[in-house]
């Protein structure tokens, strides 16, 4: 038990410095994504059927395929696309060589998905009233979904968002498998380096649970900041 | 410009169900019409052609003078021809809701500065001080910082009214504004609408409140399944109804 | 057309993981609604552990703690045991099925909590014992409310499935995929077969599932 408990001081060091990297996969992919969400929710929502079904298309494909399959499609498919082209002289190269970036590519695509469903069923709640109202003072269409369609759709699947954030942390943990070192990789590859199987999973997974915990506690403060609108009557 | 408002012919139907069966209005500068009739008649459907919320299958809007034009369609509807004017009517034409469609996320004041601002294009600290001008005036003003969930039905639908009057309407519409409201709330709307007819502000008003059309009204038009039965003055409409109907309909709505 | 015995394996992993993930769902849904302090912490801890610990953690720890504890076990009974090599295909399913139990009993406790009270009382009225009320009344209604998360529950399973591959097991569609497009190079056109029979796999659970919340929902509307 003893050495199991000095290895465990000497891996969380290694371990906690792979934690940004986790950090950083998941808000990078979770802008990313999130910003993409808009035109494919829009777009789903589109009366015109040439936008209409590509988005409902990509929605559908998103959701209905494993996101270790898109991750492993988007590096292997793209990876071979590359070499021998001209890309691998370009500057974007060093780019490319890393599964970083081809991991936040995968998550972002997966998420703008993800998002894109959670967006549109949020717009379809919003109050009918509020939107005729802007209509009858002459709002354009443009502003009218500016300014009160798209706020109030953000605050009705806020909760949800929370909960999608969260899946997102905990699914950059398949980065590991395209050679991304955030916590799950390192932790891999201590059980490799020290032939303990234990206790790099269980320290990773301690990260794990109190990046989670923070996380919440955060989006509990953005969904509370938002909401105060909702409060009980005074 | 002595009539701000001009309605020709208009028809308007839902699927199979003709709701308007050419119905001609006009009001001018300072005139407040009732329209009162049964569920079904069409009042609503009437109010929200004028401002396009629903459009007309046939017939002419004249606002201010200004025709909206519009395109005949293949299937017997139409549709405006130039969004661009409706939007710009609209401003002009400030609708006040049954149950208020005050923007949730904003609050009061911010409920009165956001038309103004972003459609009228208004700076916005001469926004500011219109609204808490109208704030006053519908006896809110200590409300501004709430938001719209934080207030009684009464006190939003006198929120709504100084939304609207914010745009400085040449027309206000209300769409049965005391309907979706407590008894004991009515009043202090109504009070609030009595005020605005007496400084002769053109209001169009579609209600059940027979009383405040008989007190307050220039016009009273009754409405029966999409024609005017009647119209007149309130002492003619409401003292001696011409009309079968009327009389049914006003000896069953009396309390 | 090895991609269709993979989708089998796929389809097998799934199924067997859901039905584990059904189980422990009832399980931690009547223990989370249990009277026992002791027992209600012991559910909350299981489902918050779970749900706040990615798949591919969980999954590792439970295959190489199951594997260990199994092989001891093993081998007090036999020293011939010692080399045992644990099957991937259960140990995935173990480890998917343990983990979709935890969001089950999520799904199971707010659909139990969703019946109106009522209809447990009208039971109690006519005199039901416990064990009947919940086969009759609770179980029922409760599938009600609870289709929608299963059904979601359902689709998760048939992606996470995929995981099974990091275990080194060599059967399912998506390492399939691999195969096909490590031996070709064309790791593009195979892997989207894969995706497009997961697709599949899919549109066909949806469809499944559209008839079965019609079915329940008779008479609600």
């Amino acid at each position: 038990m003893d050495d199991s408990l000095a290895l465990f001081i000497e891996i969380v060091p290694t371990l906690l410095a792979a934690v940004p990297v986790t950090l950083v996969l998941t808000f990078l992919s979770a802008v990313i994504g999130n910003t993409l969400a808009l035109p494919v929710a829009v777009g789903s929502l589109s009366p015109h059927i040439y936008l209409r079904y590509p988005s409902l298309f990509y929605i559908f494909v998103m959701r209905g395929t494993p996101l270790l399959a898109q991750t492993y499609l988007i590096y292997y498919g793209l990876g071979e696309l590359f070499p021998g082209t001209w890309v691998q002289q370009s500057f974007l190269w060093p780019y490319l060589r890393d599964g970083f970036w081809y991991a936040i590519f995968a998550f972002s695509l997966n998420t703008a998905g993800y998002t894109g469903e959670i967006l549109r069923g949020a717009i379809l709640a919003v109050p009918k009233g509020e939107i005729e109202a802007a209509r009858a003072y002459g709002f354009s269409r443009f502003l009218i979904f500016w300014r009160v369609t798209l706020p109030r759709a953000i605050q009705i699947c806020l909760p949800t968002m929370t909960g999608e954030t969260i899946l997102l942390l905990k699914a950059t943990s398949l980065a590991s498998l395209i050679t991304v070192w955030e916590v799950m990789g390192t932790a891999r590859q201590i059980q490799k380096v020290t032939f303990r199987v234990y206790e790099p999973l269980i320290a990773a997974g301690i990260l794990y649970i109190l990046m989670v915990f923070i996380l919440t506690r955060l989006m509990m403060v953005v969904e509370q900041s938002i909401n105060r609108h909702r409060l009980a009557s005074v | 410009m002595d009539t701000t408002l001009k309605v020709e012919d208009l028809h308007k139907k839902f699927g199979a169900v003709e709701v308007l069966k050419g119905v001609s209005l006009e009001a001018r500068t300072g005139d407040v019409i009732a329209m009162i009739g049964s569920s079904g008649s069409g009042k609503s459907t009437l109010l929200r052609c004028i401002n396009l919320l629903e459009t007309p299958n046939s017939g002419r809007v004249y606002v201010n003078g200004e025709l909206i034009r519009m395109k005949p369609l293949q299937d017997g509807t139409a549709k405006p021809e130039d969004i661009k004017q409706v939007e710009r009517i609209r401003s002009k034409l400030a609708m006040v809701f049954q149950s208020f469609n005050l923007w949730t996320h904003r609050t009061i004041l911010e409920n009165v500065i956001e038309a103004p601002i972003h459609v009228l294009g208004l700076p916005r600290k001469e926004a500011i001080e219109r609204a808490e001008i109208l704030l006053a005036k519908v006896g809110i003003a200590e409300k501004r910082n709430f938001y719209p969930n934080h207030l009684s039905g009464g006190q939003q639908q006198r929120a709504a009214i100084a939304r609207a009057l914010a745009m400085e309407p040449s027309v206000l519409l209300f769409d049965e504004p005391t309907s979706a409201l407590d008894p004991e709330l009515i009043g202090e709307v109504l009070q609030v609408m009595r005020k605005l007819a007496e400084e002769g502000r053109t209001m169009l008003v579609v209600t059940h409140e027979i009383g405040f059309a008989r007190d307050v009204a220039s016009e009273i038009v009754f409405l029966h399944k999409g024609h005017i039965e009647e119209k007149g003055p309130p002492r003619e409409v409401i003292g001696s109804p011409k009309s079968e109907r009327l009389r049914q309909f006003l000896s069953a709505t009396r309390h | 057309m090895r991609f269709v015995e993979g989708l089998v394996v796929t389809v097998e992993v799934s199924v067997a993981a859901y039905c584990i993930s059904l189980i422990l769902g009832l399980i931690g849904a009547g223990a989370k609604l249990s009277n026992s302090k002791v027992v209600r912490g012991i559910a909350d801890l299981y489902t918050t552990l779970v749900r706040a610990l990615p798949e591919l953690l969980l999954l590792l720890l439970i295959y190489f703690s199951g594997a260990d504890a199994i092989k001891f076990i093993l081998s007090l009974i036999s020293e011939d045991f010692e080399d045992f090599e644990i099957n991937t295909f259960a140990a995935a399913v173990a480890a998917l099925g343990f983990i979709g139990g935890a969001y089950m009993t999520e799904v199971m406790r707010g659909a139990i909590l969703s019946i109106p009270n009522s209809q447990i009382e009208a039971a109690k009225a006519c005199g039901m014992s416990r064990f009947l009320t919940l086969r009759r009344v609770i179980l029922p209604q409760m599938l009600r409310y609870a289709l929608p998360g299963m059904g979601n529950l359902w689709l998760s399973a048939t992606k996470d499935s995929s995981l099974i591959s990091v275990l080194g097991n060599t059967q399912d569609l998506l390492f399939m995929g691999y195969r096909a497009s490590a031996v070709t190079k064309h790791y593009g056109f195979f892997y989207s077969v894969a995706a497009i029979l997961f697709l599949a796999i899919t549109i066909i659970s949806m469809i499944v599932i559209k008839m079965l919340e019609a079915r329940v929902n008779r008479g609600y509307r």
